[in-house]
């Protein structure tokens, strides 16, 4: 750690990890309720559940956006954060309206959009804080060095927070509510936050690999670009039967197919980088979550995203339970094992020591990726059967959900084993610290001639 | 990679096509707007009471159980075409019935079926909900879904 406003990273990771645990928990709750049915009827109603936990995801995803940037504005910018109380305070702001909105939800205090339940206060303070954290981290690169990682870092986070005030406006036609909702939605998971991820995984790799930043500050841009050119007409696969013009079907078709390339690319580069790379990193664990980032992001929301998007597959597939698996798989690869990376990347030097408890961590990566690829395969598997029934055959609902338990369980079960991961990756974290090294460790070992 | 892509070159290909992408899709966007507004739903039918029943729908988050042309939470049935399901095509007044009296029986306590809680609307509430799910049903959605189970 060069610079010392750095550690302004840390409670934003810290706050993040602590939510991260508690969606978990939530998430595991629902999947209890799939299983048996009257679990916890009274007392928790599903929808408050289920709130929680996608809630309690898109918070600590922005909090880790953020403490990822304080983490890697100063190298990047060579100067020190414009101001730690700021961000003290938009973090104090945030996690105030996080927790306000999770205990409300409790109770019953929320909006209806899915998403977007937040009350209409708590929006505000988010937007407040956001604004914050943009100037504070703005006015870090405007008197720094601009490179392409944190101008394309900065540039994604903008857009992010300009394409969230679509979630101010909540038109009553139910058609136009949803096509502007997918502004926030799709724009941000399959638009900006690409930009963010991108970018961040460029960071990475160059501090792990020490390949030229003039390559890959190039790869960057072909990357972000291809996330641009097919995520911002790919968002026709959201418009296909919602009363849109029928356009959509071939433009959504077209361009949510190409959504695939800049995954792919993602996959490509960093695994090129890794062979070319000429530094041996000792933080083996990151750089495991480094590779595996991008490939299971590929298949999550790559390969499963392709798998119902043309309109004529996506006709039948709609809204069953192929897409849950999508979704899971989506956020886990592309966002929750970025920024897992960039924690175990970042937290040897936040806590000043060589890097450690890597064969924990490393555990913590293996089981918790394994379960969501096991979970997600359920649920596939759930949902064609749902498909056929349902929307082929036109059984009714509740009874196509009956001959999906077994899927449900063994979904619970993969949860489970998510949970244990979890635990072990977060006592890696913030445990004590026990230097490991993986035994051997060629085997991740970037440079030629050194595997 | 392509030695002869330079960083600026990408840089510029990825703020050009970028801008260019938006642009494009800002202006189907719009298209889109005004075809929803004056061709796809019915702008006459969107009454108040309908406006209320989305706010009913909204409140009680009924989207993180259920589905709405697909999109929510998958748990609990497609509520875009219920009115259909009900026969409200064929019968309204039936099926107008049979929506108020199932949501009224909530929760039906079964064993072994998942619950939706109990909600206690008035009959203004419970009507303009049904307003909301009926003048939905009659969106042109492009014949989704295939068939009337949701």
């Amino acid at each position: 750690m060069k610079y010392e406003t750095q550690k302004v990273a840390l409670p934003f990771f810290m706050v993040a990890m602590a939510l991260f645990a508690l969606q978990i928990v939530f998430g595991l709750l629902a999947a209890a309720v799939y299983v048996w049915p009257n679990f916890m009827a009274e007392a928790m109603p599903f929808n408050i559940m289920r709130v929680s936990h996608t809630n309690l995801l898109i918070v600590w995803l922005l909090l880790g956006f953020m403490g990822s940037t304080y983490y890697l504005m100063p190298e990047e910018a060579e100067r020190e954060i414009h101001s730690p109380t700021i961000a003290y305070i938009q973090l104090a702001i945030f996690a105030f309206a996080g927790a306000a909105a999770l205990v409300g939800y409790q109770f019953g205090i929320h909006e209806g959009r899915e998403f977007l339940e937040q009350p209409f206060w708590v929006k505000v303070l988010i937007t407040i804080s956001f604004l914050m954290f943009l100037f504070n981290t703005s006015m870090t690169l405007a008197k720094g060095r601009r490179t392409a990682i944190n101008m394309v870092l900065m540039l994604g986070l903008w857009l992010a927070a300009v394409f969230w005030l679509f979630a101010f406006y909540n038109p009553s036609n139910l058609a136009v509510d949803k096509l502007y909702w997918w502004w926030v939605v799709h724009l941000w998971v399959e638009g900006v936050w690409e930009l963010i991820m991108a970018s961040l995984l460029g960071y990475l790799l160059i501090k792990m690999t020490g390949v030229d930043r003039e390559v890959i500050e190039k790869w960057l841009y072909v990357i972000v670009g291809l996330a641009l050119f097919s995520g911002l007409l790919g968002t026709g696969h959201h418009y296909y039967w919602i009363g849109a013009p029928s356009y959509w079907q071939p433009i959504g078709s077209i361009f949510s197919t190409l959504e695939v390339l800049p995954f792919f690319a993602m996959v490509v580069f960093a695994f090129t980088m890794f062979w070319k790379g000429s530094r041996n990193h000792p933080n083996k664990a990151a750089m495991l979550w480094a590779l595996g980032c991008p490939t299971m992001a590929f298949f999550g929301a790559g390969v499963w995203g392709f798998m119902h998007t043309l309109h004529w597959v996506n006709y039948y597939s709609h809204g069953t339970q192929v897409t849950a698996a999508h979704g899971h798989l989506a956020f886990y690869g592309a966002y929750v094992m970025l920024l897992l990376g960039i924690i175990s990347f970042a937290m040897p030097q936040l806590r000043r020591v060589q890097p450690y408890n890597q064969v924990i961590n490393m555990w913590g990566f293996w089981i918790m990726t394994g379960a969501m690829a096991f979970m997600t395969f359920t649920l596939t598997f759930a949902g064609v059967v749902q498909t056929h029934l349902q929307r082929v055959l036109g059984m009714n609902f509740m009874e196509v959900q009956d001959q999906l338990v077994l899927f449900y369980g063994m979904r619970l079960g993969a949860g489970i084993a998510v949970a244990i991961g979890a635990c072990l990756l977060l006592y890696a974290f913030f445990g004590p610290v026990r230097e490991q090294v993986p035994a051997g460790g060629t085997q991740l070992t970037a440079g030629p001639g050194r595997a | 990679m392509a030695d002869g892509l330079t960083k600026s070159a990408a840089r510029n290909i990825f703020y050009g096509g970028s801008l260019f992408f938006f642009l494009l899709f800002a202006a189907l966007t719009a298209h889109s707007h005004w075809y929803m507004v004056n061709k796809s739903t019915d702008k006459e039918g969107l009454t108040e009471s309908v406006v209320q029943g989305k706010h009913i729908w909204e409140k009680n988050m009924c989207i993180n159980c259920h589905s709405i042309m697909g999109e929510g939470a998958y748990f609990a049935p497609e509520l875009g075409n219920v009115w259909e399901r009900y026969g409200g095509h064929q019968n309204p007044e039936a099926a107008r019935a049979g929506l108020a009296a199932w949501i009224r029986a909530q929760p039906l306590g079964a064993q072994g079926r998942r619950q939706m809680p109990a909600y206690d609307f008035s009959d203004e509430e419970m009507n303009a909900l049904i307003d909301f799910l009926e003048w939905t049903d009659s969106i042109d959605d492009q014949d989704w879904p295939p068939t009337p189970a949701g």
